[in-house]
């Protein structure tokens, strides 16, 4: 009987408290998370909330800066930009998380798969990732756009096909590394099935990695969003998104700098937050930092 | 270490096939053809036909794409349609422009990030960290084009102090040219700086809290040296396969910093050859970034290999 | 103390002094122009390029009337199928080469039979040529057409050296050689175009310039920051909502000229089945939306009213408007009577537009003001190549289309509203129109024309298979120290008479 056996088993904290508390310390993480919530509850909320309609033009309020009846202003066609910020909010948070999701969705399959069964599988796949990873990610977006029309979805699709190979790497290499587990071998020993291992061993152990691209990945879609409204893709008029709102405003700097103002902000805080949020919680969900 | 760069060139070659059928397939299946597109106003029909049969435009998919493949291993990647520039010429005259553009924007990644990431890792949970990450992820968090206008409107409108726009070969007139590319190295650059920090402090962290670290600390070794000979030195090792990775995606070409600067350079090209339905210009930009995205790969794992002796074979 | 290197690196990177001589002129464009051969050449951008590269034949004013250039002087035969012209004797190309009658021969040979030609619709009418003396020339026509002077003081009739031609072929756009104020340098693909003066040109001392550098800047913000910034001192195309504020910048001055050409909607009313809508079938129901539509409005909405708002294909500024048939004012119980009359109220259409924020500006305009009158509108963004091919194929109901303009009336009516008309999107036929619009461009008496086109242009409000919204305005803008530049309404920059200091 040693001492470490009197240690009474429940001073350590069970591991998803101890992971709430090193993010609830971090600050910026904190900082990021309210960002992120703030602005997700905008563009929920955007429906019910007692604003013009985002399309609605007035040929008298053109460019008009912000007043007591325009908060923010308004627009080259007359419409209330606090109205269009609002319902651009949930474009270009859409526009992050779809994106993200289309991604997760072909990414984690495949990788894992390659993971675990290596081979010819994984060789094909590494292939395959490759190509994605060397192919131009504007061509892609362009050619969607050619194809389906120029729209948000479309943008959404391409942004997603994107960034799979990030999602492919990571849940493959994770998948390599829980293989080489101990109790991973053992449940091989004893019998359980592939989906087993992968669904109660693998799947949960790659998450974390996964959440924090994933959350990063995000930011990168909504600039990505942004970006491509500069070639003409993406969310189209009068449809708003904060992406296209700053891309017509740039013609307008001069008369109109409210109209560039709001969408950069907008743009820059909402990516940052999603930033510090996947910093922070992949510095609380480090096994390295105890 | 030859036979493991000779077998992942050889294992690189169907990904490159594989991208050259993926992007020739998807530009032929696009909606309208370079001969309506680039005919503009004057799109008298029969002789849009006429080009169409001359450029085989109505022969099979399949044909073309062979018919492309064997003038490319002769080393003839066809003309742009839009103004009969041979296409290798093309890439001879814009390779170097996306080159300088890359290095400088790497450098300037490189300068702001890798300190940044050193300095948030060491003094991890201070301010310092917290303002390092700020200062790194701003250059995240706003598009390129929006970052690259108000750059223009500051310091050329507004100051003068460099160039709006334009490019001035390197060997030309040097000072001339690092001048011209200095704000969209510097909008490139910034967005790669958080990367590279991240990859840093992550690095820069594994590293201080190793054993040989503290090993060195417990002997009482200046804090300096520690963190100059023993951290940093291995914690290179993953920055540089991320900054040889990075260099590759910048060779592709940053459309968007191009198109604002006009800068000549492989992405404007790329983004209007697809618009123009340009085939062999995209085809032709294609294959080359794919091949030195690829090359950049085997780089970054071959001096990961060199520099890590712990390396196993897999 | 010794300097340190850094801080003169740092001293000389500061220095923002633009090393802009008065003896190169740096023009900012909007585009990068496709292949310099005026045979092969597709864009309006590039003509801004051939009118320092390529003297013409004969040229216009800005008041649109054909003047000498290469060409002295001119006379028709009796029945208007022969045109004779004599040369100037003083001309040399760029290669050294001279400038005859047997020059002029081989040009018009090349625009005709090349078989990349592009002009061969523009010179149809021309059978062949005669070679009278080395400065004159014949040129048979197989039916008298009006539009072969205008031509000529387009690319049909830009000089380019026989020896040239013969030489590079079709690769004569890698090289350019022609007779104009300046010769061609070099050209790097999107990056610039170099120009330098030509010394024996026969009016070198109209030119001030040792050298001309087209840009091609393509976002419509940066172009101008350039300007402001100094590094250009000419730009074209400036959009119309910035010019308020280069009028109130003292550095800079600005010139306008309202284009030949028009923008509009485009109704598929034969092309594929995409036409049976009640759009595409009922004319009242074309004229309902034209009336639902405010253009004065529109134009002052979207271009701050520097536009001109139009409803034919030549603005009202134009001699070959028709008088009779003036802009109409907006009137949407008119518009709900007709529809009332075509049993089509509340209907829906589709109208597709390129990805441009300009025309989507205006379609969002157009589709505003349509919902008042109960016609909804669909708006659809299409990359342009898919436009152009969709709107050929006849994929579309409403195409929001324009024309960059021609000088003679016919350029900008004749190819889409004739049956067999090769522009001719929406398939409209109507044998009276063809009638008219051939009498119009055979005849070469202005009172006939303008006749001719004012009976189409009865017959068409009534069809009214383009809705004509309004009419571009060609506005450049220039360093405050450039002087002598007249706005053409073709839009091109001539140099003859322009310095800067």
């Amino acid at each position: 009987m040693s001492i470490i056996d009197e240690i009474p088993v429940d001073i350590l904290p069970p591991r998803r408290n101890r992971i709430w508390a090193k993010l609830r310390t971090n600050t910026a993480a904190l900082f990021g998370a309210l960002i992120v919530a703030l602005f997700v509850l905008i563009a929920v909320a955007a429906p019910i909330l007692p604003i013009p309609g985002p399309a609605e033009t007035d040929w008298g309020a053109i460019r008009k800066a912000p007043s007591m009846s325009h908060w923010m202003g308004t627009d080259e066609l007359g419409r209330d930009l606090l109205s269009r910020m609002i319902w651009g909010a949930q474009a270009s948070l859409l526009a992050g998380v779809v994106s993200v999701a289309i991604a997760l969705s072909i990414g984690v399959p495949l990788g894992v798969l390659a993971g675990y069964c290596r081979g010819w599988t994984d060789a094909s796949i590494s292939r395959v990732t490759e190509a994605l990873l060397a192919a131009p990610f504007l061509i892609l977006a362009i050619a969607l756009a050619a194809f389906l029309g120029p729209s948000l979805r479309n943008a959404m699709i391409a942004i997603g096909l994107s960034a799979v190979p990030i999602f492919i790497r990571i849940a493959r290499g994770q998948t390599l590394q829980v293989l080489t587990e101990d109790y991973v071998e053992s449940a091989h020993a004893i019998g359980l099935s592939h989906r087993a291992i992968i669904g109660r061993y693998v799947l949960p152990n790659i998450v974390p990695p996964l959440l924090v691209q994933a959350t990063l990945t995000i930011a990168t879609a909504i600039i990505a969003e942004a970006s491509l409204s500069f070639l003409g893709l993406g969310q189209q008029p009068p449809s708003p998104s904060w992406g296209s709102m700053l891309n017509t405003a740039k013609a307008f700097l001069d008369q109109a700098p409210w109209l560039a103002m709001w969408p950069g902000i907008a743009i820059f805080f909402v990516v940052l937050g999603f930033n510090l949020l996947g910093d922070g919680l992949r510095d609380a969900l480090d096994p390295r930092n105890t | 270490m030859l036979r493991f760069i000779g077998r992942r060139l050889l294992v690189g070659l169907p990904t490159v096939i594989l991208i050259s059928i993926f992007v020739f397939l998807m530009q032929k299946l696009l909606p309208g053809d370079p001969v309506l597109a680039l005919a503009g106003e004057d799109r008298n029909p029969e002789i849009l036909e006429f080009l169409r049969e001359k450029y085989r435009l109505n022969d099979p998919i399949y044909v073309q794409y062979f018919h492309w493949m064997g003038n490319a291993l002769q080393g003839d990647l066809g003309m742009s349609l839009r103004t009969r520039q041979p296409v290798l010429e093309l890439l001879g005259q814009k390779l170097p422009v996306t080159l300088q553009l890359a290095t400088m924007a790497l450098i300037i990644a490189v300068m702001i990030g890798i300190p940044a990431g050193i300095f948030s890792a060491y003094h991890k949970g201070s301010w310092i960290d917290w303002l390092a990450n700020i200062v790194a992820l701003s250059g995240l968090s706003v598009p390129n084009f929006w970052l690259g206008i108000m750059m223009i409107l500051l310091v050329s409108v507004k100051l003068g102090w460099l160039p709006a726009s334009g490019y001035q070969p390197f060997f030309e007139d040097p000072l001339q040219s690092i001048r011209t590319m200095l704000m969209p190295a510097f909008v490139l650059g910034t967005g790669l700086a958080a990367t590279l920090m991240r990859h840093t402090r992550s690095a820069m962290l594994g590293v201080l809290q190793s054993d040989y670290v503290r090993t060195a600390r417990a002997k009482g070794l200046v804090e300096q040296t520690v963190v100059i000979k023993h951290a940093m030195r291995n914690a290179l090792i993953p920055i540089v396969t991320v900054v040889t990775l990075l260099f590759g995606e910048l060779l592709a070409g940053a459309v968007l910093t191009e198109q604002i600067f006009t800068i000549p350079g492989f992405g404007k090209l790329v983004v209007d050859a697809v618009f123009n339905r340009d085939y062999a210009v995209v085809q032709g930009i294609v294959l080359c970034t794919a091949i030195t995205f690829i090359l950049m790969n085997i780089l970054a794992d071959a001096l990961y290999r060199v520099l890590n002796p712990r390396m196993n074979e897999q | 103390m010794p300097i340190n290197k850094l801080s003169l690196v740092t001293a000389a990177l500061m220095l923002g002094v633009s090393w802009v001589h008065a003896a190169d002129l740096r023009i900012g464009l909007a585009e990068d122009p496709d292949i310099l051969d005026p045979d092969q050449s597709r864009t309006f951008v590039g003509r801004i390029v051939y009118a320092s590269l390529c003297d013409k034949l004969v040229e216009i004013t800005p008041e649109l009337e054909i003047i000498p250039a290469l060409a002295t002087s001119w006379e028709w035969s009796a029945d208007g199928m022969t045109l004779t012209m004599k040369l100037r004797d003083d001309v040399t190309f760029h290669d050294g080469e001279p400038f005859n009658a047997q020059a002029v021969a081989a040009n018009i040979d090349r625009s005709k039979n090349l078989p990349e030609s592009r002009r061969k619709s523009e010179v149809k009418s021309i059978t062949g040529t005669n070679v009278v003396d080395e400065y004159t020339i014949e040129i048979m026509l197989a039916n008298p057409d009006a539009t072969i002077m205008a031509q000529f003081a387009d690319r049909a009739g830009m000089m380019l050296s026989p020896k040239a031609t013969e030489e590079m072929g079709l690769d004569f756009g890698a090289a350019p050689v022609c007779a104009g104020p300046f010769s061609f340098t070099e050209r790097v693909q999107q990056d610039r175009i170099v120009l330098t003066k030509f010394a024996d040109y026969y009016r070198a001392d109209e030119i001030n310039f040792d050298s001309v550098t087209f840009l091609p800047i393509t976002d419509d913000t940066v172009r101008l920051a350039n300007l402001r910034a100094g590094d250009v001192h000419i730009i074209e195309r400036l959009p119309a909502t910035n010019v308020a504020s280069v009028k109130a910048d003292d550095s800079l001055k600005m010139a306008q000229a309202v284009s030949l050409g028009y923008q509009g909607l485009t109704i598929n009313l034969n092309n594929s089945d995409r036409a049976q809508t009640p759009l595409g079938m009922d004319s009242k129901v074309r004229q309902a939306l034209s009336l639902a539509i405010d253009r004065e409005a529109l134009n002052q909405v979207v271009f701050e009213g520097v536009f001109a708002a139009g409803n034919q294909p030549f603005p009202p500024t134009s001699p070959w408007y028709d008088a009779t048939n003036p802009i109409p004012a907006r009137d949407i119980a008119a518009a709900k009577a007709l529809l009332a009359e075509a049993g089509a109220e509340n209907i829906e259409i589709e109208v597709q537009v390129s990805t441009n924020p300009v025309a989507g500006q205006v379609v969002q305009v157009v589709q505003a003001m349509a919902a008042e009158a109960g016609i909804k509108i669909n708006i659809v963004a299409k990359e342009f190549a898919t436009l152009l091919s969709d709107q050929s194929a006849g994929a579309y109901e409403v195409s929001q289309i324009g024309w960059s303009g021609r000088v003679d009336p016919d350029g900008n009516i004749h190819q889409f509203m004739t049956c067999e008309g090769g522009i001719n999107d929406s398939k409209y036929c109507n044998p009276a129109i063809d009638d008219l619009l051939n009498k119009a461009r055979t005849s070469t008496d202005l009172a006939t024309r303008k006749a001719s086109y004012d009976a189409a242009r009865k017959i068409l409000v009534e069809d009214m298979p383009i809705i004509y919204l309004y009419h571009q305005t060609w506005i450049w803008a220039l360093d405050d120290g450039v002087s002598g530049f007249t706005p053409y309404p073709d839009g091109m920059i001539r140099l003859h008479g322009v310095s800067a200091e």
